[in-house]
């Protein structure tokens, strides 16, 4: 059993740092009689690359000015700063708020949001402006996703400091919110990550004891992952250096649900530490489809555009992602992850996780 | 079996054609009534350069059911009055009048207020009570009926009292059938208009409820009075010309030229002459019937007449026209035009115009259009008026209004003749010559509005501008203080006085 440095405290501090310097920024500004402005960088479309290296999204040189002499900006300079304000408010009470409930504060205040796109965006931006993301400043959507292994963390949340849990304590799994989001990691006897597109799967793995035959914590992504699970699955990966799998259904939207974990979206290319650049995509893949012979549908026209996209998309470069794909345009099925309970319910952890888990490991 | 022939007196003419004179109904019968003879005492006032005062009563005598009641109505003017001798047929003789002559007048056929009496006369059975003075030492009081079939008065009663106060003027009351609260809209409006296109004039009325409108004058200042003028070549048809012939004194036709027409001098009579090939010297009176004819043909083609000047016109003038929109109105805005004088068919004619914007201007969802003709406003048939037709073929979106703007244009045409489609006086034909000068006048006002529209969306944006600055300077100078954990929170107030480009006001 490894002990591990715990980060978070560390992480918080860094945030409200980073908050008040943006405060000291606009103060000092407006101290010495100018119209404050920031500076950002930009997230249009055309200043965002891929990076090889880092294996992610990543942000280029142009950056954009906000300033509030410019009656065009002013009104969400303001909510940028009101923005700030508030969540340094969250950060330090050590309270969270959901995207939700942060829109609807700000009417408090006199500036209402003209939409929760609108609330999204300036979130963004100060994500943006203060290289965090919003989970680290307690901000949550409203989705939830779930983990279940052995591993113990330990609490940083008002009426929880100190407090421990091990993450087999449930067994419907523990919800990746904003306390266990913000917990630190104590200890763990897994060797492994097994990320799982669909609930129904994740139970079946906690029944059959998949996180004790086979030393994994098992995360549910439940679809596409929350960004709180990225950040989660990243950080089981590099602060407790597991390697992490990811199963999802065999199609193109089951196989991007796995690339986001692993290289990230566009959107997100102002962050970083929400990716997993070395997990792996473990299936159901195309090949098992024809190689389990499993029960399948048809891939529908918007199936086969989406495969086009994904085949044109630079995180798809690598040699096992072209080969899925074409085997996908072939064969032109897809097929759920429950299809292998055509050879009995444990089938899946019996015979198929195991053969899957050798040949990546 | 034989046709009877039959002669109607123009009495009776006009009694048995009654709704082209403005007496269909028993509304617009009041309507029309009150009208006439406000007409008659506006007229009779500004001869003599009086500003008028002209007070009205309707009183309800009794109902006849359905709606329609006996009213007695009373107008009195401090006007010229009727020398004594002219009342009986000015009030009791149809086409009688004293405003045939070729200067600007409300009046013109000598018809409207005698149609009036005649209308309460058939309805009520009831004499006219007419009281008038010139100002001299003796009022004389008369009871009067028409003899409809042949369009004679009938004295029924005479009397001459002591003048001691010098009062003059004139008090007309009859009786008439009528629905004066069908008609109530369009009489208020009537009185409302005609107030501001009289802004000099006092009016009181008191309706049949008991509710007194009074309608006070805004100035003193009249417009100068129209001078009588002679006829202008291009405006004479065979008929006027022979009666021209009759009553000259001219011995020959370049004397007869030059003292008949309106500016026409002797070299132009000679030049005009040569060009009909009539000898200068010919005995007017004895021109043939079809050298009559040619003459007045002539005289439409040759084109070195002067144009009629516009002295026989009497229009408002800018700030008269001005004074009365803002003193029933009170706009935010107001721009007047007066084009210079024009002719259509020998007839001298002065357009005015002005457009106003806001103050007590309804929003009806379409410009509010006053129309008025020698000092009278127009109320009914709006629809087929050339003005109306005017505004609506012009785009407003290039002058910046819409629609829901409280915008209201009035236009006044004046002219020894208005081209009225109908004797009823109510909306104006669409002569080319007039309709031209009614959209330069439109148009020329409009970007006056145009202008004060464009710096009132400047400072509207300019003061949202200022207001958002104002909204958020604070907010982020609080923010920032905060999230920067300074005690003291800085002052914007520099910041948002930088921002200013206007003089607030
Ligand atoms: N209040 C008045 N004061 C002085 N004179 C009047 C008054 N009312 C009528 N008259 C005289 O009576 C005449 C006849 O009036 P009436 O209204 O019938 O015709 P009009 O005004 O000449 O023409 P119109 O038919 O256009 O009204 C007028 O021309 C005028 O001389
Ligand atoms: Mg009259």
């Amino acid at each position: 059993m490894r002990k591990i440095k715990p980060s978070m405290k560390e992480r918080r501090k860094r945030v409200l740092q980073a908050l008040k310097g943006l405060g000291e920024k606009i103060y000092t500004q407006i101290e010495k009689g100018k119209f404050p402005w920031i500076e950002m960088p930009s997230r249009s479309t055309d200043n965002i690359y891929y990076d090889p290296e880092l294996r992610q999204y990543i942000l280029g040189d142009k950056k954009i000015r906000r300033s509030a002499g410019n009656i065009r900006h002013i009104a969400s300079f303001t909510k940028l700063v009101w923005t700030a304000f508030f969540v340094r408010e969250l950060t330090r009470e050590r309270k969270t708020s959901t995207l939700r409930d942060l829109y609807y504060s700000a009417q408090a205040y006199e500036m209402s949001f003209k939409d929760q796109a609108e609330s999204d965006n300036i979130i963004t931006d100060l994500e943006t402006v203060i290289g965090h993301a919003r989970e680290d400043f307690n901000v949550f959507p409203e989705e939830r996703s779930a983990v279940f292994g052995d591993l113990t963390i330990e609490y940083n949340v008002p009426g929880y400091e100190g407090k421990r849990l091990n993450l087999t304590s449930h067994p419907d799994g523990v919800m990746i919110g904003p306390a266990l989001t913000s917990a630190d990691f104590v200890r763990t006897s897994a060797d492994k990550v097994i990320a799982i597109e669909k609930g129904g799967l994740f139970t079946r793995f906690i029944e059959e004891q998949v996180y004790r035959k086979f030393n994994a914590i098992l995360v549910l992504t439940a679809g596409q992952a929350p960004r709180a699970t990225r950040a989660f699955i990243h950080r089981l990966n590099t602060e407790l250096e597991l390697p992490v799998y990811i199963f999802t259904d065999g199609d193109p939207w089951g196989m991007h649900i796995a690339m986001v974990i692993i290289s990230g979206s566009a959107n997100a290319a102002h962050l970083r530490d929400l990716t997993t650049p070395d997990a792996v995509w473990s299936g159901v893949w195309a090949t098992d489809i024809v190689n389990y012979k499993l029960p399948s549908d048809k891939l529908t026209d918007v199936d086969i555009k989406r495969l086009h996209e994904l085949a044109r998309d630079p995180r798809y470069k690598g040699e096992l992602w072209q080969r899925e794909i074409k085997t996908f345009m072939k064969i032109k099925k897809k097929a759920e992850q429950e299809a292998f309970s055509r050879y009995g319910l444990t089938y899946i952890v019996d015979e198929y996780l195991p053969a899957k888990l050798e040949g990546e490991a | 079996m034989s046709q009877i022939f039959e002669h109607i007196s123009p009495a009776d003419f006009f009694y048995r054609n009654r709704d082209i004179a403005g007496f269909s109904n028993p509304s617009r019968a009041i309507y029309s009534a009150i009208r006439e003879l406000v007409e008659n005492s506006l007229d009779a006032a500004e001869s003599i350069g009086v500003p008028p005062d002209i007070f009205i009563r309707l009183t309800r005598i009794k109902e006849s059911g359905r709606g329609v009641s006996v009213y007695e109505l009373r107008v009195q003017d401090n006007g010229t009055g009727v020398p004594s001798q002219h009342i009986p047929s000015a009030f009791g003789q149809v086409l009688f009048g004293s405003k045939y002559r070729l200067k600007q007048s409300r009046g013109t056929f000598g018809l409207g207020g005698t149609m009036a009496i005649l209308y309460g006369q058939i309805t009520t059975h009831h004499p006219a009570h007419i009281i008038s003075s010139t100002g001299d030492s003796r009022i004389y009081e008369y009871r009067l009926s028409i003899d409809i079939r042949r369009n004679r008065p009938i004295i029924l009663q005479r009397k001459s009292l002591d003048n001691d106060h010098k009062w003059r003027g004139t008090i007309v009351e009859f009786r008439l059938e009528g629905d004066y609260f069908r008609a109530m809209p369009k009489v208020l409006e009537y009185l409302k208009q005609t107030a501001v296109v009289n802004p000099y004039a006092n009016i009181t009325f008191i309706d049949p409820r008991g509710r007194l409108y009074m309608f006070t004058r805004a100035t003193t200042s009249m417009p100068p009075p129209p001078k009588e003028t002679k006829p202008h070549p291009y405006g004479v048809d065979v008929e006027m010309m022979q009666r021209l012939i009759q009553s000259t004194d001219a011995r020959d036709m370049l004397t007869f030229m030059v003292e008949t027409f309106h500016r026409v001098g002797k070299s132009i009579a000679k030049n005009f002459l040569k060009f009909a090939g009539i000898s200068p010297k010919r005995d007017p009176k004895k021109l043939r019937p079809d050298e009559v004819v040619h003459l007045v043909q002539k005289m439409k083609t040759f084109d070195e007449f002067l144009p009629p000047d516009a002295s026989c016109l009497s229009p408002l003038g800018e700030e008269l026209l001005k004074a009365g929109i803002i003193k029933e109105y009170q706009p935010e805005f107001i721009a007047a035009i007066q084009r210079k004088p024009s002719t259509y068919s020998g007839h001298p004619f002065i357009v005015e115009a002005a457009i106003a914007y806001g103050g007590n201007i309804p929003r009806k969802g379409d410009i509010v259009l006053f129309r008025f003709a020698n000092r009278i406003p127009l109320l009914y048939d709006e629809a087929s008026d050339v003005s109306w037709k005017i505004i609506k073929s012009i785009n407003w979106r290039r002058y910046k209004a819409t629609p829901d703007m409280p915008i209201a244009i009035a236009v006044h045409v004046c002219s020894t003749k208005i081209p009225y489609k109908t004797v009823g006086k109510e909306f104006i034909a669409d002569r080319p010559e007039v309709s031209r000068e009614i959209l330069f006048a439109i148009r020329y006002v409009a970007r006056k509005l145009q202008k004060f529209l464009t710096r009132v969306e400047y400072k509207q944006k300019e003061l949202r501008r200022l207001n958002i600055f104002a909204k958020y300077l604070p907010k982020i100078a609080r923010f920032s203080t905060d999230l920067a954990e300074k005690k003291r929170t800085p002052n914007v107030d520099k910041l948002i006085r930088s921002v200013k480009r206007i003089e607030e006001d």
